[in-house]
């Protein structure tokens, strides 16, 4: 993965924001993989007239794993619909779509530029195979977060007071997982799930408990992390996602991180106003000035986009609501104390009055929150949109003109409920490379990542400067991962491997002998085989806790 | 240079039965109408991973042409005829699965048997196979949402499994036997079953019309309703009658009872059981 070639890229309009570089017209000098200041010998490329990115960051995605899995085999119609990938000299094979095949995300992701991904839902029963699958993704780095926030062992805890031991659990746990971060997910709400139910309060004792509260998970979870030191903070998709009215949930949510560092996942499915489907509507003003007086936190945008996708997320209850909404099929699965996981195949439509406003407000979040360093780029791929679309919502930031013939596509009721057409707001492509590269990188920890400046990871795309953002994005004319040139001329030409990211936090190891007796107990599988090793994660990088 | 269509027909000869299946989307009138004999005999067909030329496996005769004749047992050949919208294929000699998948015009003979999958999701057209024909004719692909949304299928021998599965409209006649699940999860259209069904016929079908003139073992599921003479049938007869699917009137010789159901969805598709008069 440390590629050995010498590059220099000539002549490029070079955006790095992580160094405060703003359309400079530089060399960048590449050697051993890193930024370098200066190259003797080597090659030269001409990026006279493009613009030189760093590469991009995905601090949200689900691109391997059990659940992503069940989704695959779910929706045989969507591999149909989509483009198949022809093994050749130097591609595997596969397919692409709404969940494309291990080899082929890798392609994608490479293939618009992108570099390091985080894979933001992993149950450590299922860490094992989950790493299998990421090893066989290729070029991109990937770091996981492991899901904490409905571990049976941490909820017991927790109810009983012992935040102590509960920190120790979730640090054995993110080195057993092989993770790099923690999740959380609709806390308290999917162990809820297990009885037939949700959370139904933030403030109100999870059902099966008779004290630990949604909101207790929420802060002892963001503190853990702080105090575990890990470099990204608590990664929560809050309680209530997609429901009408949940704005106030994520208000109270953002009320109870105070003092914690937090990333709140997907915001756009959180903001919502309105108490049913009736009288769904935008909430993202309320959301967006509570969020910017909040500079402990970070967000992602969660954005959707029309078509066809498979919503897959841990999210259990939800799933099945929107199963008994949309009368499509519905999987679900059980991962024993730790988690469970819905999937279920949507079309968003733009005739459809719920599905425009929850268009409106991703774009809405990017447009209001005031400082992109703190909301970066997605769709929490693949529930709002395959990451492959991700140019798409480039151009609709960067647009105006373009943005407002979209607006004119949505059914006219949806204009009182949304905001978007007053937001005026264009993106400069300064801040698309810190919402895409420089914002996430700097969220994860990553301070190698999204940065063009000496030392750092030489993952840099270049692009055509087209007009239209949606083709600039979807096709760079090179991308080099690791100081190795992967795509050229918008081919690919090498498939390196890329790292799995990994951090050991600090935790006292005699808390095995604690959870080996319960894990015995009640699981399916034998202690032992549980932790991954080491050795599972290709081309481990462990980074430091500090 | 721009050809037209020359109205010959290309004459494809198959020269060896490949030993695994190969897949041959390509031979449409529409891929093919326009192109010179040696652009055809260069177009790609794939061979498991391996892609392969059209005259790797056929001889081929003639330019491009809007009919295409395929000469040979053709078994092992998928996706003839895929999503075609006009003009005529004539197969001398067994098709392989998948004929006329996603087809929306034109019409395929086969003179001979036929696989799997005949007129998958098509969407209009005419399939006429003169032997037996394999399971899942007209159905939706696994994980659609419907099957053939129009056009005509008739097999002149026996079908298997999930005849017309999902279908939304259209007409598949069936003069042999058919196996289990024919019409399963049926939601519009009409099945003919010249000598009837296995059993679970109809099951969870929500709208269309099943007709049977053969006794057929019902699903506890379906409510008799009443026992009449449907007068749409003579149209229906009228048009498949051409093609030796003639169904008889009710009266002297017999009467339709109809049945409604599956009341497990809950639905209301109908079958249409003949029943003679008993001498
Ligand atoms: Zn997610």
């Amino acid at each position: 993965m440390r590629g050995n070639s010498i590059l220099r890229i000539v002549g490029g309009r070079v955006y790095d924001p992580a160094n405060g570089v703003d359309g400079v017209v530089r060399d960048l000098c590449i050697c051993d993989g890193k930024i370098v200041a200066d190259v003797e010998a080597g090659r030269t490329i001409d990026a006279t007239g493009m613009v030189v990115f760093p590469g991009g960051v995905d601090v949200h995605t689900h691109v391997a794993g059990a659940a992503l899995n069940f989704a695959r085999a779910m929706i045989p119609e969507d591999h149909r619909r989509n483009l198949a990938f022809v093994r050749d000299r130097i591609r595997h094979g596969g397919i692409g779509g709404s969940t494309p095949t291990t080899y082929i995300t890798g392609y994608l992701y490479a293939g618009q530029g992108y570099t390091t991904v985080n894979e933001a839902a992993v149950p450590i029963l299922t860490a094992r195979h989950t790493h299998e699958e990421l090893r066989d993704t290729p070029i991109i780095d990937k770091s996981t977060c492991v899901l904490m926030a409905n571990n049976e062992i941490v909820l017991d805890l927790l109810e009983a007071g012992e935040y102590e031991r509960a920190k120790e659990v979730v640090g054995w746990s993110i080195w057993a997982a092989k993770a790099y971060g923690v999740k959380a997910v609709n806390p308290g709400g999917v162990t809820a799930w297990k009885w037939g139910k949700d959370v139904k309060g933030f403030r109100e004792p999870v059902p099966g408990y008779s004290k630990v509260t949604p909101a207790d998970i929420v802060s002892s979870l963001a503190k853990i992390v702080d105090e575990l030191r890990l470099p990204h903070a608590v990664h929560l998709h809050c309680n209530n996602l997609g429901a009408p009215g949940n704005v106030a949930t994520t208000l109270e949510t953002m009320k109870a991180l105070e003092g914690s560092r937090a990333h709140l996942a997907h915001l756009q499915y959180h903001a919502y106003g309105g108490d049913d489907w009736t009288n769904f509507r935008s909430e993202s003003v309320r959301i967006a000035e509570e969020f910017n007086r909040n500079p402990n936190l970070t967000t992602d945008a969660g954005a959707v986009l029309f078509g066809n996708t498979v919503t897959i997320t841990a999210d259990g209850p939800w799933q099945h609501l929107l199963h008994k909404l949309t009368g499509r099929k519905w999987g679900n699965i059980d991962v024993e104390n730790e988690t469970g996981c819905g999937v279920v195949p949507y079309v968003y439509k733009e005739k459809n009055l719920v599905n425009a406003v929850q268009w409106a407000v991703g774009l809405e979040l990017l447009l209001l929150i005031d400082d992109p360093w703190r909301i970066y780029l997605t769709t929490d791929h693949p529930n709002g949109a395959a990451f492959w679309r991700y140019p798409e919502i480039i151009r609709l930031l960067m647009d105006l003109d373009f943005r407002r013939e979209q607006i004119r596509k949505l059914a006219p009721a949806a204009l009182n409920r949304i905001f978007l057409p007053e937001l005026n707001r264009c993106y400069t492509l300064y801040e698309i490379a810190i919402i895409t590269s420089a914002g996430p990188a700097r969220a994860l920890g990553l301070a190698n990542k999204g940065n063009l400046g000496v030392g750092a990871d030489a993952d840099v795309a270049v692009f055509n400067n087209d007009k239209d953002a949606a083709k600039m994005f979807s096709y760079p004319r090179y991308v080099i991962k690791g100081g190795e040139i992967v795509i050229e001329e918008g081919e690919i030409r090498n498939t390196v491997e890329g790292k799995g990211l990994l951090v050991r936090p600090h935790y006292d190891p005699s808390v095995e002998d604690f959870i080996r007796p319960l894990f015995e107990k009640h699981y399916t599988m034998s202690f032992d085989n549980y932790p991954v090793e080491l050795e599972r994660v290709e081309h481990a990088e462990v980074r430091p806790c500090n | 240079m721009q050809l037209t269509a020359t109205t010959a027909k290309t004459v494809l000869t198959l020269k060896q039965r490949p030993h695994i299946p190969l897949e041959a989307e390509v031979l449409t009138p529409d891929r093919l109408a326009f192109k010179t004999r040696d652009e055809i005999a260069a177009l790609p067909l794939v061979l498991g991973k391996r892609q392969v030329r059209v005259d790797d496996y056929f001889d081929v005769e003639g330019d491009g042409s809007h009919e295409l004749e395929i000469h040979g047992d053709v078994g092992r050949v998928k996706w003839i005829g895929r999503g075609m919208t006009r003009g005529r294929i004539v197969i001398r000699g067994n098709a392989g699965m998948h004929l006329g998948a996603f087809m929306s015009g034109g019409a395929i003979e086969v003179d001979g048997n036929a696989s799997d999958w005949v007129g998958g999701e098509m969407r209009g057209g005419l399939i006429r196979v003169t032997g037996n024909a394999g399971g899942q004719i007209g159905a939706a692909y696994r994980g659609s949402m419907s099957g053939m949304r129009d056009g005509t299928i008739l097999i002149g021998g026996t079908a298997g499994l999930e005849v017309g599965m999902r279908m939304k409209r259209g007409i598949i006649a069936i003069r042999g036997k058919v196996k289990d699940f024919a019409g399963l999860q049926m939601k519009g259209g009409t099945i003919v079953l010249m000598s009837g069904a296995e059993i679970r016929t109809g099951a969870w079908m929500v709208r269309g019309t099943i007709i049977s003139l053969a006794p057929l073992r019902l699903l506890p599921t379906f409510a008799f309703t009443s026992a009449y003479d449907p007068t749409f049938l003579n149209l229906y007869s009228k048009c498949l009658a051409p093609y030796g699917f003639a169904l008889p009137r009710a009266g002297k010789e017999g009467i339709y009872r109809r049945y409604m159901g599956d009341s497990a969805v809950p639905g209301k598709g109908e079958l249409l059981v003949w029943q003679p008069n008993s001498p």
